[in-house]
């Protein structure tokens, strides 16, 4: 019990001392829909923001989320340049259904597969929907964990916050 | 344990040192609380602690190419739908990992999956209260472009220990395309992985296999809108059980799974089959249940959310069972009639399972008897017909329509006596709909019905009939508030025809998520991927924070 409290004590100084800290996107792969693997921290958009949003085929607030954001993902794209990618956590059982899900939808997200939930766990994303918004640097500034309706708006204030 | 935990002091502490220029630490935190209540009613017991809790913190800390973290888990003591086995305080899962030029190097715990899991999966679904992480060394190294290797030895996690077993795995890919630079516009991937067990032979009177070794091998071929995958694995003989079991059995076990898929602009279809044969592999050839459970063979089934179209749960029978599983996908397009202004989204799916023509080898000892491949006919054991319509009607409305028609062998998939349920017969409608009434603020309603039909011949009677109501309103982006009522009014006996209210009530800023709720839960069969655990009915308060940094 000692040696777990000094572990902890520990942790907790780190944690305190670089708080504030901003935080980079891991070192962690993920497949396309086509097969291919990418490395997250490859993920750019001309230095315009990027929303990552943790989602599966199973996880109603999650489509809502994303089928929401859709319908004005124009707008958005016109305004702020922002690139939205949805990362689906479909294991084995439902992964095959994501991309037919993904264009029967219309939606013009990349997609990326986390089949075995490396990038979740590596992000600290305990549930879906969570959702993360990455700046011109790469760095992830604002997260937000679930969706209920009109989160959107909230989301993309944010988005406009960070894009120049 | 002294040594481990003393050199992550060490080392956190060293962090403190190197935090100073661009290290990053991050984490989450997760609480689960629930008081227990007696309600005899619905056999819900009191818990003696009045309260139960499993927490969890998980720290990540990043630098560059390295980063190595730890999750401290404390279930003082686990929420009564967790195996007692979880108990106590502890730090179970941490590691350290870096990469340099192609190769990843991690030591210490790690999740793994070899092609789609059929002979190893080592994953964690905290909502199961499945954790069974490897301890050990892992490599992952890019050789050439477009091919990975992946190899390990560890042992797997079994609740605050680890299991006799030690495995061993490697797993190679290659991207044809990428490593030949082809420039086809059909991209071919190959696959191939070998699993080992090593578990000490104990058994005085049986010969048994002290390396067990499974072998599978895939291919994926992609082009366009078409996507095929396709896995066989393979498992020699692997008596398990040996020491409660008076014979043992030397069947070898395989299962393959196999999907086709093609999607374009508003339409998707997707087909699959899968078969498995005696092709559970454990950690531990003496023990049973689903902690020692080291392969994943996914249910061919669709996973449902709304709790009526989930009150029946198909569960893989890992043993032996053939399956099948269509969907289609289709949206309506915006503008048309049935479309309306913003499209009309259509899904539709099957899925049959059945079990094995002859039974499964590990029934047979398969040295002259192998199961039928393909046979449609057998004994059922689940299936699954259900149509979904999402459409948004306007701005301020839109709604979810289900309509299934579910069949559940009661008896098999529950291991009760042949006869006992028999087989429950079950169709059920879902409405879901949404109404924004001002900026931020939606109400949300769920009816949903469920009537189900039963043999005359069983002896016992199942629950019958269900209705569920839900009304939720939200006011975003922070404030959730629910009450739902699920009713048994078609249950045969009168005493039992009993309502289920639960009240939830949640804040939500940013990266925190609070809720708070009360109410009953029925005992129920609770299942993610195809791995289920029995949830026993409660009646109290539960607290949920979650939060990440």
């Amino acid at each position: 019990m000692k040696q777990l409290s000094i572990i902890l004590i520990a942790t907790f100084l780190n944690v305190g001392t670089i708080f504030s800290q901003e935080r980079s996107l891991p070192n962690i792969d993920v497949k396309t829909l086509d097969g291919a693997t990418f490395n997250i921290q490859n993920l750019e958009n001309e230095n315009n923001p990027i929303v990552i949003s943790f989602w599966a085929t199973w996880c109603k607030p999650c489509k809502k989320e994303l089928n929401n954001i859709a319908e004005i993902y124009e707008d958005w794209q016109d305004e702020t340049g922002v690139k939205v990618v949805a990362i689906s956590i479909d294991d084995t059982r439902s992964m095959s259904k994501v991309a037919p899900y993904v264009n029967s939808s219309d939606w013009e997200y990349e997609i990326y597969l986390d089949s075995n939930s490396d990038l979740k766990r590596a992000l600290g994303v305990s549930s879906v929907p969570h959702t993360f918004l990455i700046n011109s640097e790469g760095k992830i500034v604002w997260q937000h964990k679930g969706y209920i309706d009109g989160d959107e708006d909230e989301l993309y204030e944010q988005i406009q916050a960070i894009s120049k | 344990m002294k040594n481990i935990s003393l050199g992550f002091i060490l080392f956190f502490l060293s962090i403190n040192i190197f935090a100073q220029n661009n290290g990053e630490i991050h984490g989450d935190f997760d609480l689960n609380m629930q008081s227990y209540i007696e309600d005899a009613t619905i056999n819900a017991v009191a818990a003696d602690e009045v309260i139960r809790n499993n927490s969890f913190l998980n720290i990540i800390f990043t630098k560059n190419n390295f980063s190595a973290g730890l999750r401290y888990e404390s279930y003082l003591n686990a929420l009564l739908d967790y195996d007692d086995d979880f108990k106590g305080n502890g730090i179970p899962y941490r590691f350290a990992t870096y990469s340099i030029e192609g190769l990843e190097v991690t030591a210490g715990n790690f999740y793994e999956q070899f092609g789609s899991g059929l002979i190893f999966r080592s994953y964690e679904e905290k909502g199961l209260g499945i954790d069974n992480a490897m301890d050990g060394i892992r490599l992952k190294y890019k050789l050439l472009k477009g091919i990975s290797l992946k190899t390990f030895i560890g042992k797997s996690r079994t609740y605050f220990t680890y299991a006799n077993g030690i495995f061993r795995g490697i797993d190679g890919e290659i991207d044809l395309n990428e490593t030949l630079k082809l420039q086809s516009k059909t991209r071919y991937i190959f696959g191939g992985s070998f699993i080992s067990r090593y578990q000490q032979r104990n058994n005085p009177v049986f010969e048994l296999p002290q390396n067990v070794g499974l072998y599978a091998g895939r291919l994926n071929i992609i082009n366009g809108g078409w996507n095929y995958y396709g896995e066989y694995a393979y498992k020699i003989n692997d008596p398990v059980n040996s020491i409660q079991e008076d014979a043992v059995n030397y069947a070898s076990g395989n299962a393959f799974t196999s999907s086709l898929t093609f999607s374009k602009r508003g339409f998707g279809i997707t087909g699959e089959i899968h078969r498995a044969d005696n092709m559970l592999l454990l950690s531990d050839r003496d023990r049973i249940g689903k902690a020692y459970i080291m392969n994943y063979i996914p249910t061919l089934s669709k996973p449902h959310a709304y709790t009526l179209l989930a009150l029946y749960p198909c569960a893989t029978q890992a043993m032996g069972e053939l399956g099948v599983q269509l969907d289609i996908f289709y949206k309506i397009k915006k503008g048309s009639l049935l479309g309306g202004k913003y499209g009309t989204k259509l899904n539709l799916n099957f899925s049959r399972i059945n079990g094995l023509k002859g039974g499964t080898s590990i029934l047979n000892d398969n040295v002259n008897f192998t199961p039928e491949i393909l046979s449609f006919n057998e004994e059922l054991y689940y299936s699954d017909i259900n149509l979904e319509v999402n459409k948004k009607v306007n701005k301020r409305i839109r709604y979810n329509f289900v309509i299934a028609n579910q069949t559940y062998n009661k008896d098999f998939l529950e291991g009760k006596t042949p006869g006992e349920y028999g087989v429950i017969n079950s169709t059920i409608g879902v409405l879901d709909l949404s109404y924004k009434i001002k900026k931020g603020h939606t109400l949300r309603m769920e009816v949903q019905t469920l009537i189900a039909k039963q043999l005359e011949t069983a002896s016992k009677k199942e629950e019958g009939d269900w209705v569920m109501a839900l009304a939720e309103y939200t006011i975003s982006p922070n404030w959730f508030f629910t009450i739902q009522d699920m009713y048994n009014y078609g249950n045969d006996d009168e005493s039992k025809r009993l309502h289920y209210i639960n009240i939830n009530f949640g804040f939500l800023k940013g990266a925190n998520r609070f809720s708070i709720g009360y109410g009953k839960k029925r005992e129920g069969i609770f299942c993610v991927g195809g791995v289920c655990k029995l949830v026993p009915s409660s009646n109290g308060l539960n607290l949920n924070i979650t939060s990440s940094f």
